[in-house]
């Protein structure tokens, strides 16, 4: 798709147009920075983007049509983890949200503690992906390695829970797999205590360098109305200034009860909105996460995780849909039951599906270099954009 | 102006500081270990290969029926009452001989939802994870242990007891109609062997 | 070393060749030693251990077995490029950074040539590169290599000035743009070293033009035009094998080049600090390299701590806080110097 857009300029001082050219740049499927296989083609007029037109679907699995397949509902749970294979436990979380609300059981108080602290635990891990991979397409490859080095320690938390580092299959409908181990507490303060000074380095290191600030503040403003108008939510949407995050306004499992904050992008550095905060707000959110974790390791009740496994897993007709804050956003799962075993319609509304839409919006009237910073703090993973 | 040598001022403080970071580093130790000379020992309860038991495995298709993406294949075939095929080690009897028991290990999603439902534990994953083969075909794992001749067997003593107890009741059906029938001779039937049923 | 040189062979010629030859001996295995070095920094500064296995320890042979890897490459070039500026590249980038070689002084005893205008040399020949940079980029038929080399060119030809004025702080004070003399003149000491006379000035023109020489070399954070994470490899994504490794020898050529001129203007070249302790033609040697290694390093730690400025940023740094700085730089100096006569 090589169309020629010609437009006519007048250069100043010389009294004649100069006819110039925009050029179709295809920014992958394959491209060291666009987080995963997605073609972004900007329409480009030297260095400024007139216009960026994403290409999506080169990671599409048929998440939803295997569901239709399924024999029991339970066996959609691995399936759901490999959407953001970055963040799984907070697939799952949604997952088991909504069964549970639609079979209407309650579970333990201890198995709503661990998932919260699991939850949290994956806000952490996909943050510091996302921090640490913005500061690798700005160009600063170091708080990479660091990042990668502090999510080595949750992860070894989950493999000892549950078996698995990456792709969990660890909360089940009515429960968990498997009890925590015994020294679970005692590993969680250890983390908590090793990582706030791990997030001090990182705010020397790159939020606070004026080469990063100066690369990422005032560009790709999101305006707060704008954003509401694309329906963005998550991190990105708190960029700009609006204060909204679903464990607070819709709240689900024990979120009530925890004492956090939800930061928000305050312009600090440029704009509100613009590339920063959304950064800043992602930084600021794995401190916050730390605090639940800390809140949530004291308060954790004893109990029998497995207690409120059903056997037998099949709902009454009916469909609902349920919400809860990921990491990247605001994930609905909308369940569709028809009386059997077999789920009948799982259907996914995808937070980052949703930002990567407000791109364009964000994008237009920068430079290349820019369409990868912003790219980079929408903070978006293929495998849930796609499904 | 002043944000302009605020700026300048800001810029050199800023690269400074991360400088300190980086040169703090260069002294503090990596946490790389040099795999594969040093391995990491996993945890009891990590989700890697799996592992069958066949002599526990009583046939039930629990685990296959549990598995997301379908890569065990099972294929059975019923036991006559003369056999006995023995015990599990939970003490429940064995009913069917498990004549394919197939895990394609490269479609395995080490989702671990095949382990639960086994009534005999016989289906476990273990910690090992260097398994890479050159030929695909090496990954499909066969754990059922019998021959094809056993197999061959098996069948066809299931089919002439199936058959005998088919002729058995068409038997016991008849005696009201003809009380004579000399033509009509059953065949020899095959004595069970002198074995006690254990139970 | 050309007495010597000339008297044993009684062939001009052949002696000038070996003489331009000499550096050589000392580029090549730098790169492979630099290479080596670069990875190992940049592991321990973010708490890896970097190669460990070719080779035994650490890992040393590991640039040259990648060397071997590159020379046995296919030479592949594709079909649509312009064959000719292709090939040419290369070579054209690396004559640019080793043609400076030939005015810097290694010892008291061993520069390549005798020039009176040398640092002129250096600075205009250096100038090479961005042409070599521009073919390389539009000749690869590829959009991302041209949008990097264009911007390359526009990098390196707005930071030529204030490296030049900073140059031209030092050579006022010394009065000389002879490299040989200028290494002389600091003869006495650490105190005698350029970089502490006229003091803050002279500080700060060594400081903007360590700044400077990285946006000439193309290094973090004024790489844009290698930018990996944006354009694949900028203006070298076309190029494997051979000529991929012409020019990262290149590119690593032209960091000790800049940290050469940088360590025999400012920090006193093959002058050792203690003055006439330790000091001598062997002993030159040993302290020229070591000044020039330990500027590489800083150009190093440097790559693995920042982020990259964006291209317009990256301009306005250089004209807007650089160059200011160095006209004050060259004036402050100039009247200072005026003042003492």
């Amino acid at each position: 798709m090589e169309e020629r857009m010609t437009s006519e300029r007048t250069v100043a001082g010389f009294g004649r147009s100069l006819k110039t050219e925009e050029m179709v740049l295809s920014m992958g499927p394959q491209h060291p920075s666009t987080h995963g296989v997605l073609r972004l083609e900007l329409v480009v007029d030297g260095e400024i983007v007139v216009d960026v037109i994403p290409h999506l679907g080169y990671l599409h699995r048929c998440f939803e049509k295997h569901c239709e397949h399924m024999t029991s509902y339970q066996q959609v749970i691995p399936y759901a983890d490999r959407m953001d294979y970055v963040a799984a436990m907070s697939n799952e979380f949604g997952y088991v949200v909504a069964m549970e609300k639609l079979l209407k059981i309650k579970v333990p108080e201890r198995v709503e503690y661990i998932r919260v602290i699991m939850a949290e635990f994956s806000r952490i891990v996909s943050h510091l992906i996302a921090v640490g991979t913005y500061g690798m397409d700005i160009g600063a490859v170091t708080p990479f390695l660091f990042c990668m080095r502090d999510r080595e320690r949750v992860l070894d938390i989950f493999e000892q829970t549950c078996g698995a580092r990456l792709l969990y299959n660890y909360m089940w409908i009515g429960g968990l797999s498997h009890d925590v181990q015994p020294n679970f507490a005692e590993k969680v303060r250890s983390f908590c205590t090793y990582f706030r000074p791990k997030l001090k380095e990182l705010n020397d290191l790159l939020s606070y360098n004026k080469i990063f600030i100066d690369r990422t503040a005032n560009v790709g403003v999101l305006p707060a109305d704008v954003a509401l108008n694309y329906a963005v939510s998550g991190p990105t949407l708190r960029g700009s200034g609006v204060r909204w995050d679903v464990r607070k306004n819709d709240p689900y499992s024990i979120y009530p009860t925890l004492d956090f904050e939800i930061p928000v992008g305050t312009g600090a550095m440029g704009t509100v909105g613009d590339c920063w905060d959304r950064y800043m707000v992602r930084v600021k959110e794995m401190e916050q996460s730390v605090n639940i974790l800390e809140q949530a390791i004291e308060k954790l009740p004893p109990g029998d995780v497995q207690a409120a496994l059903p056997k037998r897993i099949r709902p009454d007709a009916g469909d609902l849909y349920v919400r809860t804050e990921t990491p990247k956003g605001e994930l609905g799962y909308y369940l569709v039951s028809d009386g059997t075993a077999s789920p009948f319609r799982v259907k996914v509304k995808s937070p980052c599906f949703v930002n990567l839409s407000a791109l364009p919006a964000m994008a237009r009237g920068s430079m290349i270099a820019d369409v990868v910073a912003i790219l980079g703090s929408i903070d978006i993973v293929l495998g849930e954009v796609d499904r | 102006m002043g944000t302009y040598f605020g700026n300048i001022w800001r810029g050199i403080v800023t690269i400074l500081i991360g400088m300190g970071v980086t040169w703090r580093h260069l002294f503090t130790p990596a946490v790389t270990i040099q795999y594969p000379d040093v391995k990491v020992k996993l945890p009891e309860r990590a989700r890697n290969r799996l592992y069958v038991n066949m002599d526990d495995c009583i046939g039930c298709d629990q685990c296959s029926m549990a598995c997301p993406v379908d890569c065990i294949t099972i294929e059975t075939v019923k036991s006559t009452p003369d056999v006995d095929l023995g015990l599990t080690s939970v003490g429940t009897k064995k009913r069917l001989y498990v004549t394919q028991f197939d895990i394609d290990i490269a479609k395995c999603c080490y989702c671990g939802l095949c382990v639960p439902p086994c009534p005999t534990e016989c289906i476990v994953m273990t910690d090992v994870y260097e398994f890479s083969e050159f030929d695909r075909n090496n990954l499909i794992y066969n754990f059922a242990t019998m021959m094809p001749h056993d197999v061959e067997a098996a069948r066809t003593r299931l089919a002439a007891y199936e058959k005998d107890q088919a002729a058995k009741k068409a038997a016991a059906a008849k005696p009201a109609a003809a009380p004579s029938a000399p033509a009509v001779s059953e065949p020899p039937k095959k004595t069970p062997p002198a074995s006690d049923n254990k139970v | 070393m050309k007495e010597v040189l000339l008297g044993a062979l009684h062939n001009d010629i052949l002696a000038y060749v070996l003489m331009a030859l000499v550096p050589l001996a000392w580029v090549v295995p730098f790169a492979l030693f630099a290479v080596w070095w670069e990875r190992k920094i940049s592991a321990h500064m973010q708490d890896r251990l970097g190669p460990m296995r070719t080779g035994g320890w650490h890992g040393w042979a590991q640039t040259v077995a990648d060397i071997l890897k590159l020379i046995q490459k296919e030479d592949i070039i594709p079909a649509a490029a312009d064959r000719k500026l292709f090939i040419l590249a290369p070579y054209l980038v690396f004559a640019g950074s080793y043609a400076a070689y030939a005015a810097i002084p290694f010892s008291a005893a061993f520069v390549g040539s005798e020039l009176n205008i040398g640092l002129f040399y250096i600075v205009s020949i250096s100038a090479l590169v961005v042409v070599g940079l521009l073919m390389a980029g539009w000749a690869s038929n590829n959009k991302w290599s041209l949008f990097g080399a264009m911007r390359s060119a526009a990098q390196i030809i707005s930071y030529e000035i204030p490296v030049a004025l900073c140059l031209l702080a030092a050579v006022m004070v010394t009065g000389t743009f002879d490299m040989q003399q200028i290494n002389q003149m600091q003869e006495g000491g650490i105190f005698h070293w350029l970089v502490f006379q006229k003091f803050p000035f002279l500080f700060l023109a060594m400081i903007m033009y360590f700044i400077g020489s990285l946006a000439e070399v193309n290094r973090t954070p004024f790489d844009i035009p290698e930018a990996e994470s944006e354009l694949v490899a900028g203006y070298h994504t076309e190029y494997g094998g051979m000529r991929f490794a012409l020019l990262f020898l290149s590119e690593y050529a032209n960091m000790f080049v800049v940290a050469a001129i940088a360590s025999t203007l400012f920090l006193g070249g093959w002058t050792s600090p203690f003055g006439d302790f330790l000091s001598g033609p062997w002993w030159g040697v040993f302290w020229f390299l070591s000044k020039g290694m330990l500027i590489v390093f800083v150009q190093m730690w440097l790559r693995w701590t920042l982020p990259r400025l964006r291209v317009d940023q990256l301009m306005e740094v250089g004209w807007k806080v650089l160059i200011p700085f160095s006209f004050v730089v060259v004036l402050g100096v100039g009247f200072w110097v005026m003042a003492v006569r």
